[in-house]
Formats: C-alpha cells, structure tokens, sequence
C-alpha cells in the first residue's frame, strides 16, 4: 500500500491544453511506483479565470466538481482534497459540507490567506467535527511576500495547529521549495502538524532531518508535481528505515489521519 | 555501466550533508548501481581560489578506481593555463568552472579565455547552472545561477569546444539547444539531474525533441539524492540502447580513453604535482 498524499489533477477549463496527457501521465506513473491512491486537489481554474492561489468560488467549485468526477471515475485509485479560499467564509463552509458529503477526505488550503489568520479559524472547527485533515500550502520559512499568494510557512502552520489541536494538519511539500531546516524546527513540538515529503527538492539529508525532528511517526509520502523525486525519495526511505518504520510513511500516518474509510483497506 | 558525471566530495559549506567523504560516496554508487563517478571538490567551489582543491581531489581519485577527478579551474586566477595543463596530464575526462560562484562574468574575457583553451586542448567544460534550489539557499550563498545566455555564447565562441551542463532544467535547456545551429547544439551535453519527470514529463518531452544523444547521467550527490536521476530513467519506456546511451555511452564517446578505461583497469589518471596555494 502507498499514499501519495499531495496529488493535483488538472481539468478542461484550465490553461493546459495538455490537462489530459498531464492526468493520464499521473496516473500511469503511479501505476509504475506502485501508489495505490492518489490524494488530489484542483486549485479552482488553475489560473484561467481567477489565480491559482486566490481561486474564485466558481472556479473553486468547477475544480471540486471535476475531483470529484475524478474520484467516481476513478474509485480504487483517486480521492480529494476540498478546497476553498477562507476569504469567502459562507461559501467556504458549504463548499465543505457539499464536497465532504459527497466523498471528498480532507481539505486544501492553498495560499488565498496566512495560515494564522482567524478566518482559517472556522475551516478548521469543520476539519475537527468532520474528521479531516487539513493540508495547508507551505512556503518553508518565508522571509518575505511572494507574488500570486499570500504564502504561509510553518510558525504560521503552527499557530493554527495550535489552535486547532484537535485537528491533523499536513505541512506540505517539504521539498517544494524554501528552508526546510526551519520548517522542521518549528513543528518538531507540534504533535498535531505531520511533514508531508512532496516535492521536487531531493536534497541530501533533508530525510534524515525529518525523521529526527518529527519522527516516523509523523511523516507522509508524497508526490506533488514530481513522482520521479517522490520515487527517488521513496527508494531511499526504504534504505534507510526499517520496514515497519517505512510502512508508517508509505500509508500507515496517511491512514491514521484520514477519515477510516478513506482508503482501500480500511 | 552508469556513470555519474555530476558529483561532488567534501563538505558543503551551507548546510550539513550527510555522505560527502570518498567512502559514503562509493557506498551509495552501489546503493543506486553507479560503476564510476566523476567528482569535483565540493569546498573549492566557494574558495577563493577552486582549484587549490584540485591536489586532494587528485590523491583521493587515485586511490579509488571508481572516482574521476573533474578538476576546477578559475581562469581569473595567475597559473590557471598550469592548472588546464596539469588536468591535460593527468588525463581528467573534464574540467569544471562555474563562473558565478567564482565572482565571475559568466560571458566574460577570463570565461571566453578559457572557453579558447579547453577548446583548443580539446578538454570538455563542465558547468553547473545551480547547486541547490534558489529558494533554499544561505542568505549567503548569493552566487548568481548560471544564465542560459552564457552558454550560448561559450559554445559559439569556440568551433571546438564542448560543454557538459549540469542541474539545468527544461526551459534552459530548450532556450539554449533552439538558440544554437546543429553544429553548436551538437557540443553540448545536458545532465538529466534537473529535468522533471512525470506528471509534467519534461524529461521525456526533450529526449523526443533534443535527442537521447544529448543526454548525460548526472546526479549532483551527495547535495542531492542520486536515486532521483535512476527513477527519472526509470519512469520512462527507454529501449536498452536508449538507456545504455543516456548512462555511459553518450559520455563516454566524449571522454579521453584514460578516464574511459578507469574503473575498468588500473589505469589511473597520475596526481599531478601541484601544491596548494
């Protein structure tokens, strides 16, 4: 059993005309690496009609509809994140209730607001009542803004978790791009905030770092926009940890936090 | 045989990094099935003076079959045409420069010069366009990355010289071979280190586009994981000799036969006699 626990799908109404060839090349590559579900999220129109990272309610709605299209299509291999973007609350939280209701496993919070604003605060408490976990876009350690989000790093993570404890939140790709280093530091004492592994970043030593500040125990494996760094990373997990240890990052955590019929052998 | 072009000894300066000595280098080109490496030292990139690495960089491939020295070579620096010659002697399959973390300009009159001399020894230049992601590095490790306008203009400078070029990604790949002739585009080599896979399959898309024959096995260990550049080939439906091509035979045809035959036979590149400086 394998989790990739940070998958995208794209969709017709996105800017790819490719979105086709890109899903269906997700998928067979998945096959390859042996993932048995992929956990995705479609970031409203990827950028079409409102930005990536501040979707529109309508967007936001397209992209859930077709995710969960996806899931149908797809049973055994594809579940999905619901996203929203906090700044629109009301719609937000029918946005849950619709997506979750309708089969959806977890939450996706991009980059539409900080982490540690109060507006997260009520995503959350349906996080908490529904049994979710929320994967929330990281930027580790941001020293300053970034153009097209409103970026989050771990001690904003971390504040929420804190608030939320409660709650299972994945910081996500630890390989995606920013300092590392500093992400593992803030989270080390957060029990409720796991490392997702995705990402393109293969850095020597990143791995061993992150099984020492958080523990197996609290690692998940993931893909996100590269399988071939997710594979890479996979085949050097299963040098370095013994084969208990290293079914608790294929699936095991992923399972634990996961709503107990999210995954085929559950 | 795979042989990994792009590898480094010794310890980054910016972070700490498991498995950099000769030892833990060798146990993980067996972990990922590399018969032979070509390293550089990693310190000397951020010395001021690289090639002062070069001597121990030198003892230490000759005490290990399977490594092959790429030494540096700073051609700002008094004696640099000494320290081509003595990787000339010393028959290195490659030399490195990378001009923005030596403070120099990648387009300018020391690069150019040395672009002239390894042509004109016919001795391939190594170059690497980063070594970590930008968005990680040390606040200060503000080395500019290397621009792909720089080798467009290095490769047209000199009929004769030839490139290998690592940690470059699809966009600087595809700007540079679209904005060489044939002619030029056929002297450079690209490592895959950097390219991605699938879902986007960028890797895929320039081996159709480019050609399997431009393609070299990189990695970058140990600051990056090596199994990446297996999974990447790994991932795609290569024939045999496909794949044969892209982990040694592309890079061997361009080697001197002294480092080809390394790690094959004894035939060792002699260290040369250089102190440090």
């Amino acid at each position: 059993m394998l989790i990739d626990v940070h998958a995208h799908f794209l969709h017709d109404r996105s800017p790819r005309l490719d979105w086709r060839a890109r899903n269906a090349s997700r998928l067979r590559a998945g096959e390859r690496v042996g993932i048995t579900v992929h956990v995705a999220s479609i970031l409203g129109s990827w950028g079409a009609t409102s930005p990536i990272y501040f979707p529109s309610p309508s967007d936001i709605e397209y992209g859930n509809d077709f995710l969960l299209q996806l899931q149908r299509s797809n049973p055994a291999r594809i579940r999905g994140y619901a996203v929203v973007n906090p700044n629109f609350t009301s719609h937000a939280l029918a946005e849950l209730a619709r997506c979750l209701d309708a089969g959806m496993i977890g939450i996706k919070l991009a980059a539409s607001r900080r982490a540690n604003d109060p507006l997260l605060d009520p995503i959350c408490r349906v996080a908490r009542e529904r049994g979710v976990p929320v994967l929330q876009h990281v930027w580790q350690h941001r020293r300053r803004e970034y153009p097209g989000q409103e970026a989050s790093d771990a001690a904003e993570l971390g504040a929420l978790a804190a608030r939320h404890p409660g709650v299972n939140f994945l910081l996500a790709h630890i390989g995606g791009g920013g300092d590392w280093i500093h992400s593992l530091a803030v989270v080390r004492d957060l029990p409720n905030v796991l490392v997702d592994l995705s990402g393109s970043g293969v850095d020597g030593g990143m791995l061993e770092e992150c099984v020492e500040a958080v523990g197996v125990e609290r690692l998940l494996w993931g893909c996100d926009l590269t399988i071939d760094t997710g594979w890479a990373k996979l085949r050097y997990l299963e040098h370095m940890l013994t084969g208990d240890e290293l079914e608790l990052v294929k699936w095991r955590n992923a399972s634990r936090i996961f709503p107990p019929t999210a995954f085929p052998t559950d | 045989m795979r042989i990994d072009v792009s590898a480094f000894v010794g310890a980054y300066p910016f972070r700490r990094v498991p498995g950099t000595s000769p030892d833990a280098l060798l146990r993980a080109m067996d972990r990922i099935k590399v018969e032979q490496a070509w390293v550089t030292h990693l310190p000397g990139v951020f010395w001021r003076d690289p090639a002062a690495g070069n001597p121990w960089l030198y003892e230490t491939t000759a005490k290990h079959d399977r490594l092959v020295a790429v030494p540096a070579v700073h051609p700002g620096l008094e004696g640099w045409k000494d320290v081509l010659g003595e990787a000339k002697a010393a028959g290195v399959p490659a030399v490195r420069c990378d001009p923005t973390f030596y403070g120099l300009d990648p387009t300018g009159a020391e690069m150019l010069a040395l672009a002239r001399a390894c042509g004109a020894e016919g001795m391939p230049l190594m170059l690497a366009v980063r070594l970590e992601d930008a968005r990680q590095r040390h606040p200060n490790d503000r080395a500019g990355e290397l621009p792909p306008w720089a080798v467009r203009t290095l490769v047209r400078s000199q009929s004769d010289l030839h490139l290998i070029v690592t940690h470059a990604d699809r966009p600087f790949i595809e700007e540079v071979h679209f904005g060489s002739t044939p002619e030029e585009s056929a002297r450079i080599w690209w490592d895959i280190s950097w390219v991605w896979g699938p879902p986007e399959d960028h890797l895929e898309t320039l081996l159709g586009t480019i050609g399997v024959e431009r393609f070299v096995f990189g990695t970058g260990q140990p600051l990056r994981l090596p199994e990446t550049s297996v999974a990447k080939l790994d991932l795609l439906d290569l024939s045999k000799e496909q794949r044969a091509a892209i982990e040694s035979e592309n890079i061997v045809t361009l080697t001197p036969s002294e480092a080809r035959g390394k790690g094959r036979s004894s035939n060792r590149a002699t260290a040369p006699s250089r102190s440090l400086s």
